[in-house]
């Protein structure tokens, strides 16, 4: 077992400095582009200040977003903020961007946490189902499922879901994260959850179709191989083959694309929380998006980076824990 | 081989069929096996040989009993005297009735290869298992390895320990031998021959004739889905004279060492089989009757040949 701690540490270690690397990308990439957009930080600053200002003040304000400077100078400026945690002030919010990101993703950690759940725990079983009986009609019926649910956009099934449940039957919030009105102290875990139920449904059919049909395919692989054949003509069972192959076969593989679909879900949540008006990280990128505030967008780029890169990281190790081919590459 | 020994499998008559969908809703049918017959007795080996797509592992899967669902079987499969049903079936293969495959991707990729060996029958016989391993020259290493990381000669021992793990008394060995380099062929063969020397029965489907006479009994020629002639190994190794039917006298001319003369055209396809005698369209000596009438089987110099000529 020495091996393998030793094996995984050197695959984070080397994942690590292009995670590094990318990270580094990606904010040279979104600085350049904000630089190039016609948003006027300044502008939108002062303009979230909603006072009036005075030309000192105003070029106080110039000499901290560095105007005079060179772009390239400015990013680096910045770049050194970041390095030393300093993300910022949000123009918007008038608080530091690091704080609204370590709050709002808790709030969308809660959200993506039950949605990836929920889709890899359903995607899995029933990938499974319609692998076990396939071209029968559970496997016809779910798969037609599938396709619809892979084809209908998330925030057009969170509109859906919003009018069906909570404007007609009246069975879910309309929004938000907790009861409008309630002090924070006083939301209940039950309370919570409640209004996590429908973006996180909505957010899961994202994913959960993908799930499904992988792992649908890859068990009808297994169990149309030549070793499911000689397994049989051994005297296993139908029940000893699923469990001793086809889970062996496609657990991990559907694992591997539940990690790997961390930036769907980031993507997605974008939408669900702006259609549930669920205070997360997604819809803060909407709200920063449109407000123009810019350390904050940055700020969230940079965060939602790191967090796709998490996944993947997590994929690739499993990868090698599982097949033997890909643990002797590795190694 | 004496007459005494017990019948462990009698194959009658059987024909397996497949369904297809063709093109539109056409359905079509395709006779991969036709009218089959073979005894294998205790203590023989009984090589089937013919070439590809003739049907030989689709016998291997009728006796076993695992045959694709569009697979429309008929007549008579018996081991030791008695009906092998699909339920018997079940029962007896992987214990009684062991199939040996061909190559290593019969083997689960993601599975060491010893609890695979193993296999799923409790309680485990990890022991035995390992004997069994040492015994056909397995290093010790060996359970710990993926399949992928085994040698072909090594892939197929573990093959073979399965079924003598399952102490099986009869073995259907499917192409046990291509990809091997001659020593191996010959030592994996061997492990067969010796098998039946030990009282258990051998089927050996193969396409390499050379090497089946060497080690079987009897030869069973197969040709599109069916025995054309069964006969001892040794009239093999006597002559084309030896041999009762026009398609094995063909077979043997086609070897290297007879000649190397190819038979005109080609196995029919098993979605349209000709009517009366299969290889009658190729046939040298073929009359009318050949061509409405399927030949019986007949008794012929101490073998089975299905031609109304053959002597």
């Amino acid at each position: 077992m020495k091996g393998t701690v030793g094996r995984l540490a050197r695959i984070v270690a080397a994942y690590s400095i292009k995670m590094v690397l990318l990270l580094l990308a990606v904010s040279a990439v979104a600085f350049v582009l904000v630089t190039a957009s016609p948003v006027d930080p300044v502008q939108q600053y002062v303009l979230h200040m909603g006072t009036a200002v005075s030309s000192e003040q105003r070029e106080e304000i110039e000499d901290y977003w560095g105007v005079d400077e060179p772009p390239a100078e400015r990013y680096l400026h910045w770049l050194s903020r970041v390095l030393h945690g300093d993300l910022g002030e949000s123009s918007l919010y008038r608080r530091p961007v690091a704080d609204i990101i370590g709050e709002r993703f808790l709030n969308s950690l809660a959200l993506m946490a039950a949605a990836w759940t929920l889709s890899s725990l359903l995607g899995f079983g029933l990938g499974c189902l319609m692998g076990r009986y396939r071209g029968r009609w559970p496997d016809r019926l779910l798969k037609s499922l599938c396709y619809i649910l892979s084809s209908v956009p998330a925030f057009w099934l969170g509109l859906v879901l919003l009018l069906v449940f909570s404007v007609w039957l009246g069975w879910f919030p309309i929004g938000f994260s907790s009861p409008i009105g309630a002090l924070r102290g006083e939301v209940t875990l039950g309370q919570r959850l409640y209004h996590l139920a429908l973006p996180a449904l909505t957010l899961s059919a994202l994913s959960f179709s993908n799930i499904a049909l992988h792992t649908r395919q890859k068990l009808i692989e297994v169990l149309e191989s030549d070793y499911v054949l000689f397994a049989r003509a051994r005297g296993e069972g139908e029940w000893a083959i699923l469990r001793r192959h086809g889970l062996r076969g496609v657990l991990f593989p559907a694992l591997s694309l539940a990690f790997a679909s961390f930036s769907e879900l980031f993507g997605g949540s974008v939408l669900a929380e702006t259609v549930f008006s669920y205070p997360g990280l997604g819809s803060a990128v909407a709200e920063a998006g449109l407000g123009g505030d810019v350390p904050l967008l940055l700020g969230i780029t940079l965060f939602s980076a790191l967090f796709v890169c998490v996944g993947n990281l997590i994929a690739n190790l499993l990868y090698g824990v599982v097949d033997p081919k890909i643990r002797e590459v590795q190694e | 081989m004496g007459q005494a020994a017990e019948a462990l499998l009698e194959i009658r008559n059987l024909s397996v069929s497949f369904h297809r969908y063709g093109n539109g809703f056409a359905q079509e049918e395709l006779k991969a096996i036709s009218d089959l017959s073979l005894t294998v007795r205790r203590g023989e080996v009984v090589a089937v040989a013919g070439a590809s797509g003739s049907g030989k592992s689709v016998l291997a899967s009728a006796v076993l009993g695992i045959l694709p669902g569009n697979a429309a079987v008929e007549g008579q499969l018996l081991y030791r005297g008695e009906a092998l049903t699909p339920g018997r079936q079940r029962a007896l293969r992987g214990r009684e009735i062991a199939l040996v495959p061909q190559s290593v991707s019969f083997l689960d990729p993601l599975m060491r290869v010893g609890v695979q060996a193993d296999g799923s029958r409790r309680p485990r016989q990890t022991e035995r298992r390992r004997q069994i391993f040492r015994r056909l020259g397995l290093p010790e290493e060996t359970e710990k390895l993926y399949p992928f990381q085994l040698s072909g000669g090594m892939a197929r021992r573990v093959l073979v320990s399965t079924a003598l793990l399952a102490d099986a008394q009869l073995i259907i060995a499917d192409e046990p031998t291509p990809g091997m380099g001659l020593g191996q062929a010959l030592e994996a063969l061997r492990m067969f021959r010796e098998m039946a020397d030990e009282g258990r029965g051998v089927v050996l489907i193969t396409h390499d004739i050379d090497l089946a006479v060497e080690f079987a009994d009897r030869v069973a020629v197969f040709y599109a889905g069916t025995t054309v002639e069964t006969a001892p190994a040794a009239d093999f190794q006597r002559g084309e004279d030896a041999l009762r039917h026009p398609y094995s006298k063909a077979l043997w001319r086609a070897l290297p060492q007879n000649g190397f003369q190819p038979v005109a055209g080609h196995q029919p396809y098993a979605g349209s089989l000709p009517v009366g005698c299969l290889f009658a369209p190729r046939c040298p000596c073929r009359t009318e009757e050949c061509e409405r009438k399927t030949p019986p089987v007949r008794q012929v110099r101490g073998g089975e040949v299905r031609c109304f000529y053959g002597a």
